[in-house]
């Protein structure tokens, strides 16, 4: 993976030097709460309900086993021993003090990490595909795409104050793992006829208070056009988007008032002005970058012990029935830790289970590791033969959870337990739904399911984009749970439709429950997955499961 | 005229983050049952400026909609109830503390 240059080592200490000074600044009072808040947000450092959360990037979701360690060494040092993973490939301490968090930024220099731009209007941490790099349906691997955005956009002082926040996805697969048509700007590699890879480019998707799917601006980016193309995108947003009004400030807003022919036509003109200016520096750059992603020396062996432990046990047929991925090496498989063991809290990781999962990287992962949007855990080269061992060591650290992809698998984000933002709660009842169908033992039958729950309508847990998508609201001083159906976060992305009115905080799992035995009455057999059968049937079915048969008459 | 909601005034220490609550006597509590209970208008935008001018001591202060209890003023909203406790999810934040006592 990329490791630090002098130029960013120099720059990253300086911004906790100049961080460190900013906090002695406020403590002594020499810097009111008002000013002293851009500065803390703009390292990424928020304060929330019950503490101060420090949002810490991980870039494009790469980090290696000594990053790990140092998170799990922050944990316990600073915080209460865990850290949350993020629907944005961040990790988020809840519970640091302010006087601590410069030492903190300290720590993570120490092993080239940083919290800049984590928060702020300006370009966010750049996500990609957590299989990025070994994903048998990639192109090409979109890391050091991803990370020549990152040094691009990494204190660029046009883009320091955007009208909004800008958040890039990109994948180097056909097959979307990174939301991208829910992003400011999605990158999406694809071939042209000449069997070039490019990028189709898709811009003015987001989901919040207003989702929308992105626009697709450019069918085919030559790949050596990126950073002026994107520049151009940024340049024409950060005129015309809107600073008037926090909540039409999105570039979807800008896209869906301007046009999406005008606005095409708008970055088209930038691009020619800016293309010029560009004389290939950039290249240069991307080339020494590449050479930092270059794959691991993989191994050649038998992989008969997968094979054998798959025939012999149950349970580990199950996990590597869930959990594995198609590599592009076929003696290699990428696998899953599933950060949801059922009632665990989605995304959270003990440091105790941070350096097991460092070691085992170590041990048997070529020493990658990356962290999904979904909120798990990927170790992206594991040879088959060291399958079983590997997870009989994740089994014996609550970590070998089979249920990637299916019903336990949530995405929740933090919601009224945590953030200041939220309406409600979202992390129990993401472990109520686990628990519940983990104990009605029909989690295995109802098969791909995807749920995802946010406590409030900037919607960080993607309820949009679930199958099935949860919004916790406060109606007149209590939690009411909104349900969406038929939200699809992949290439053939969609955004969820209401169901109707929304349920209380003990309504909602027998709710969900109804819906998935209508599901299952009325699938065509197993093979047939929910949001299958959602695009077959429609809303009426499952409205009806919801609220009785009388509600369909009346809306028609 | 609508009749005043009785408030209390509440922010988040400086230095640690956790939810206070301005006590008759000016201390800065984190129990909310210790904060004073106010139930004039005009007396609730004194003590809030009040608050607001103590910048090296705490962040954010706002007033909360209250109500008296038999061991003092209780929060009426889930957010602020939950603002008294700590997350859901861990014996973290004020329910842990308040174990010690």
């Amino acid at each position: 993976m990329y490791d630090y240059t002098d130029f960013d080592e120099a720059f990253v200490r300086s911004r906790v030097a100049q961080f460190r000074g900013q906090v002695e600044r406020r403590l002594d009072g020499s810097l009111t709460e008002d000013e002293f808040r851009p500065l803390r947000l703009m390292n990424g450092l928020y304060l929330q309900l019950h503490a101060y959360m420090l949002r810490v990037a991980i870039p494009y979701g790469t980090i290696n086993p000594r990053q790990m360690r140092q998170l799990a060494m922050i944990a316990d040092r600073w915080d209460k021993g865990y850290g949350h993973f993020t629907t944005r490939q961040n990790i988020q301490f809840n519970w640091p003090k302010l006087p601590d968090v410069p030492d903190i930024l300290g720590a993570l220099a120490d092993v080239g990490m940083h919290a800049i731009q984590t928060s702020g209007n300006c370009v966010r941490n750049v996500t990609a595909d957590h299989f990025a790099g070994a994903a048998a349906d990639e192109i090409e691997d979109p890391r050091p795409y991803a990370e020549l955005l990152r040094q691009w956009s990494t204190d660029h002082p046009e883009f320091q104050f955007l009208p909004r926040k800008f958040k890039i996805a990109i994948t180097g697969a056909p097959n979307d793992r990174a939301v991208t048509r829910a992003h400011d700007i999605g990158l999406r590699m694809v071939r042209n006829d000449r069997g070039e890879a490019g990028f189709e480019v898709i811009v003015g998707g987001g989901l919040g208070r207003t989702p929308m799917i992105g626009t697709t601006v450019r069918d085919f980016l030559p790949v050596a056009d990126l950073l002026p193309y994107v520049e151009a995108v940024l340049s024409v947003y950060n005129t015309l988007g809107r600073r008037d009004n926090k909540y039409k400030a999105r570039i979807k807003i800008t896209v869906h008032e301007t046009g999406a022919d005008e606005i095409a036509r708008m970055i088209e003109a930038r691009f020619a002005e800016l293309r010029p200016l560009f004389g290939g520096a950039d290249q240069a750059l991307l080339a020494e970058i590449r050479q930092a992603f270059a794959p691991p020396a993989f191994r050649n062996a038998p992989v008969d012990a997968h094979e054998a432990a798959r025939a012999a046990d149950p349970v580990y047929r199950a996990w590597a029935d869930t959990n594995l991925a198609p590599h592009r090496n076929d003696q290699y498989a990428i696998v899953t830790i599933s950060l949801k063991a059922h009632g665990a809290t989605p995304g959270d990781a003990t440091s105790d289970q941070m350096r097991l999962i460092a070691d085992l990287a170590e041990t048997f992962g070529h020493s990658e590791i990356r962290i999904s949007h979904e909120q798990n855990v990927i170790l992206p080269h594991v040879h088959k033969s060291d399958l079983p061992a590997l997870h009989a060591a994740l089994s014996g650290a609550r970590l070998g959870t089979a249920n990637v992809g299916l019903i336990s698998d949530i995405i929740a984000c933090p919601g009224m337990d945590y953030c200041a933002l939220a309406t409600a709660r979202s992390i129990p009842v993401a472990q109520e739904i686990a628990t519940h169908f983990e104990a009605l033992k029909l989690e295995h039958d109802i098969g791909p399911l995807k749920i995802k729950i946010s406590g409030c309508i900037n919607a960080c847990g993607h309820h949009h984009v679930g199958h099935i998508g949860i919004l916790g609201l406060d109606r007149a001083g209590v939690e009411n749970y909104q349900i969406t159906l038929g939200g699809d976060g992949s290439e053939d992305a969609a955004i969820g439709e209401k169901t109707g009115p929304g349920f209380a905080y003990d309504e909602i799992v027998p709710a969900i429950e109804r819906i998935l035995r209508a599901y299952l009455d009325l699938r065509e057999g197993p093979g047939e997955t929910f949001l299958m059968a959602w695009r077959r049937v429609g809303m009426a079915p499952f409205k009806a499961a919801l609220y009785g048969e009388a509600s369909n008459r009346h809306a028609a | 005229m609508s009749r005043f909601t009785p408030k209390v005034v509440t922010a988040n220490r400086l230095i640690e983050g956790d939810a206070v609550y301005l006590c008759a006597d000016d201390r800065w509590s984190v129990h909310h049952h210790e904060a004073e209970l106010i139930e004039d208008e005009a007396h609730a935008q004194m003590r809030l400026l009040h608050a607001n001018a103590q910048r090296g001591v705490v962040v954010g202060a706002y007033l909360a909609d209250a109500r008296p209890g038999p061991n003092g003023p209780e929060p009426v909203h889930f957010r602020e109830r939950f603002r008294t406790v700590g997350p859901s999810n861990y014996p973290h934040g004020k329910q842990a503390d308040q174990a010690h006592v």
